[in-house]
């Protein structure tokens, strides 16, 4: 044992010293979808929230006029997903460049979708919607918006952030082709939360 | 298709060196464990320094108590206590009790120190998740107890902080505006260092055990655990953006949880469009499981001990770990019990009171099983066992009650009195406390290599024993009788004669919490002077019986451990006597081993 402890997690070749696991994946692969199932519970808590409260109010704004801006951060993010999976499949075939490639590619879309998404919220407070008091009468309405594409606006900071980094130490060679599969099982759960946003809070909410 | 020839990225770390690294930010899942258990042992004291002086109060209502005032000059003016101050005492209570004893000591202390050893793995899979898993929950508890000494002292609003008025500001009373904020700023952090733990409990369950440790091979509290950190991933994250909404509600003035037209005070609140009852919704979505959160663990270790001193297998293993993950899907489903009165639909409740008969199935099985088992076994009475059937006791008390609770025609007039304060304090808080004790007779001398007094484990178990019973079954009687629960003082005519019982709950209160200095006495004393503990001293089989006390920072010495046998090889004739380690080669003859 050389007198040191390894943990970490499931590894290849580690079935010598372990149980098969259930699920044959690497236990970080494992925490990532554990934690994307608690992030599901807090992503539903939100939208649980906003429904109730939409329910209760009568006369629930509807302030979109044009769906222009979203529906471009929704193509936007569908395409990094789909650059994101091409680059993961590119690193499990050993395309060390390529794979960097996309994933820079992807981060970058990220940062693309989180700039349009601030001008969003700037756009929509140039309206006159703050958190507390919007021009079209019920203020939860503002609350409600603020907090669920707050949450889909800090996963994917936070996303792209992460991609940057996970991309770069790729490249350096201290992650591996099964890291930049984490990142994508958190990148496409993250642009499935915005496909339940977008419904939610903006088609719902489209001026008559 | 994963990499499968990349090199193993695992951490590795050796023994540590520093003070700081082998004590303090100590990746070591037992040292975790530990620093939980202490954690939970100074919190467990201040909620009972707390319920003694709301005992105290509502026993004697305004008697002066020494030394209050210092605590809070404004909530204790000339030492007695105020009606708001024993509302801020009782929340504090149970937020300290519930958050920081019941979900700490059963779940994270022990399941830090021994769910890796019971696995035969080295760590958890992720030591600085773990890590920062305890400073988190410190940090939390730091802020929690910070509320005592800012402003006007902490919230008033009860654990559950119920909207409106958790979420409108001072105007509804002391500590209704920093007390919330730093109430719901704590419950948020606690939230994540949870989170932060069960990403380490599932994935250590999952992915290492070692070898010939099938998934039913691993102990009861394992399974426990296991099934308590799935409850904790997922409800856990319902209760963080709920406090953050009602965070929100404070500093940025939204209205989640405050209707339209509120007027408290004779002042018109300004906020409009939100709703009391969405509070309601997501507190309880969190709170159902939390209950389970804490007694599913002592569940397990009640299990584990009785089974180690019955020298003798349960009925039934597997049946057990359906019952608890049965009761862990089930718990979801059930919370609108909490609302029978809360202006919620009629029809759902009765939508929420069909599941909560049916969770008292699998509660009822597995008390059956455990019954079922002991009759006819030599018992070792110890003050583990000991500790373990008072369990059972408990558990089967204050379950009965569950049954008159879950009809909401019974519910909704017992709603509001002593009946459900009697029904949940044996539930949830005394039987997950006697959980607690046991699995601390028993796995003290593993955790900290010396034996505890037996002759004082066993005068702390009768004295509490009787004490708690003491304390908590003429709540069933006040509530029978209408007794209102949160009242300060019992002024009305009717509730005079009740007062009598009430100070006799409060003299038992006093003493049964002075025993506990029997207890926390003989935890010092034991662990600078108690006799070395060998390696098994209860001649129990699982794996954290085939290393030292206290396990060296790898578990098993460089061993890799392989498994050879169920958990609970007892009654069998082998070369160790009438048991067989888990890890023993040694082919012995049984009639119970589950494949």
């Amino acid at each position: 044992m050389n007198n040191t402890v390894s943990h970490g997690a499931i590894e290849p070749h580690a079935h010598q010293i372990f149980e098969q696991s259930p699920f044959a994946i690497p236990s970080k692969k494992l925490a990532m979808w554990l934690f994307i199932m608690a992030d599901v519970m807090t992503l539903a808590a939100c939208l649980a929230a906003y429904g109730f409260l939409r329910n209760a109010t009568p006369d629930w704004p509807r302030p979109f006029h044009g769906l222009t801006g979203v529906g471009i951060m929704t193509v936007i993010i569908l395409t990094t997903c789909l650059a994101l999976s091409i680059a993961v499949e590119a690193a499990h075939e050993g395309d060390k460049l390529l794979a960097f490639r996309w994933t820079m590619l992807t981060g970058a879309g990220g940062v693309l979708f989180s700039v349009l998404h601030i001008r969003e919220w700037l756009e929509m407070g140039a309206r006159g919607m703050g958190l507390l008091h919007n021009p079209w009468g019920p203020a939860a309405f503002g609350a409600a918006y603020y907090v669920i594409t707050g949450f889909s606006l800090l996963h994917m900071a936070l996303g792209s952030a992460a991609l940057l980094i996970v991309g770069l130490r790729y490249r350096g060679g201290r992650y591996n082709s099964d890291d930049l599969e984490i990142m994508n099982i958190y990148w496409q759960f993250v642009t499935l939360a915005w496909l339940f946003i977008v419904p939610a809070v903006y088609l719902m909410n489209v001026a008559r | 298709m994963h990499d499968v020839s990349a090199p193993a990225s695992a951490a590795h770390h050796g023994p540590p060196t520093s003070l700081i690294r082998k004590h303090i930010f100590s990746l070591d899942h037992k040292v975790i464990g530990k620093q939980y258990y202490g954690l939970a042992l100074v919190a467990v004291l201040i909620g009972m320094g707390l319920s003694w002086l709301m005992r105290i109060h509502l026993g004697w209502t305004n008697a002066h108590i020494p030394g209050l005032h210092l605590l809070s000059p404004n909530g204790a003016p000339g030492d007695v206590m105020t009606p708001e101050y024993y509302l801020q005492l009782m929340t504090m209570h149970a937020t300290f009790m519930v958050f920081f004893v019941l979900t700490t000591a059963p779940f994270a202390a022990f399941g830090n120190f021994f769910l890796p050893i019971h696995t035969g793995a080295e760590d958890m899979p992720f030591p600085h998740f773990n890590m920062m898993s305890f400073w988190t929950t410190f940090v939390a508890f730091c802020v929690m107890v910070s509320s005592f000494f800012v402003g006007d002292g902490p919230t008033l609003g009860g654990w559950t902080q119920y909207a409106p008025l958790s979420a409108v500001g001072p105007v509804s009373g002391p500590g209704q505006g920093t007390g919330v904020i730093l109430w719901a700023l704590s419950i948020a952090i606690f939230c994540v260092g949870q989170l932060l733990g069960a990403l380490n409990f599932i994935p250590n369950v999952l992915d290492l055990r070692c070898r010939g440790m099938s998934f039913w091979r691993l102990p009861m509290p394992t399974w426990a655990w296991f099934i308590t950190s799935c409850m904790g991933l997922t409800a856990f994250s319902v209760l963080m953006p709920a406090c953050i909404m009602l965070i929100l509600d404070h500093v940025g003035g939204t209205s989640f949880f405050v209707p339209s037209n509120l007027v408290i005070n004779d002042q018109m609140q300004p906020h409009s469009g939100g709703s009391t009852l969405l509070w309601q919704h997501l507190f309880w979505f969190f709170g159902h499981p939390e209950v389970y959160i804490a007694i599913v663990p002592g569940m397990g270790i009640v299990t584990h001990v009785l089974i180690t001193n019955m020298r003798k297998p349960m009925l039934s293993h597997r049946v057990l770990v359906y019952c608890m993950a049965a009761l862990a899907i089930l718990s979801y489903m059930v919370y609108g019990h909490h609302m029978f009165v809360s202006g919620m639909n009629p029809v759902s409740a009765l939508g929420f009171s069909f599941p909560t008969l049916l969770i008292t199935i699998p509660s009822t099985i597995i008390v059956l099983i455990w019954i079922g088992s002991l009759y006819g076994a030599r018992m070792r009475l110890n003050s583990a066992s000991l500790f373990a059937l008072g369990f059972i006791s408990l558990f089967i008390t204050g379950g009965v009650s569950g049954f008159f609770l879950a009809q909401p025609s019974i519910q909704i007039l017992l709603h509001a009195t002593y009946f459900v304060v009697a029904h949940f304090h044996f539930t949830m808080a005394i039987a997950a406390i006697f959980g607690i004790f046991s699995g601390t007779y028993f796995w003290f001398p593993k955790m900290w290599g010396r034996m505890m007094n037996e002759t004082l484990g066993k005068i702390h178990f009768w004295l509490t024993f009787v004490g708690v019973y003491c304390i908590f079954m003429p709540f069933h009687y006040l509530g029978l009788a209408g007794n209102v629960r949160r009242y300060q003082a019992f002024v009305v005519d009717y509730m005079q004669p009740l007062i009598g019982v009430h100070k006799f709950v409060t003299i038992a209160a006093l003493l049964t919490g002075a025993v506990q200095f029997i207890f926390l006495f003989n935890l010092v004393y034991s662990r600078f002077r108690g006799a070395l503990a060998p390696d098994n001293p209860w001649e129990a089989t699982s794996l954290e019986r085939s290393t030292s006390s206290p396990p060296p920072f790898d578990n098993f010495g460089g061993r890799q451990m392989v498994v050879y046998h169920d958990p609970y090889q007892y009654g069998v004739q082998s070369s160790t006597g009438d048991y067989v380690l888990q890890d023993s080669p040694e082919q012995v003859k049984s009639a119970h081993d589950e494949p």
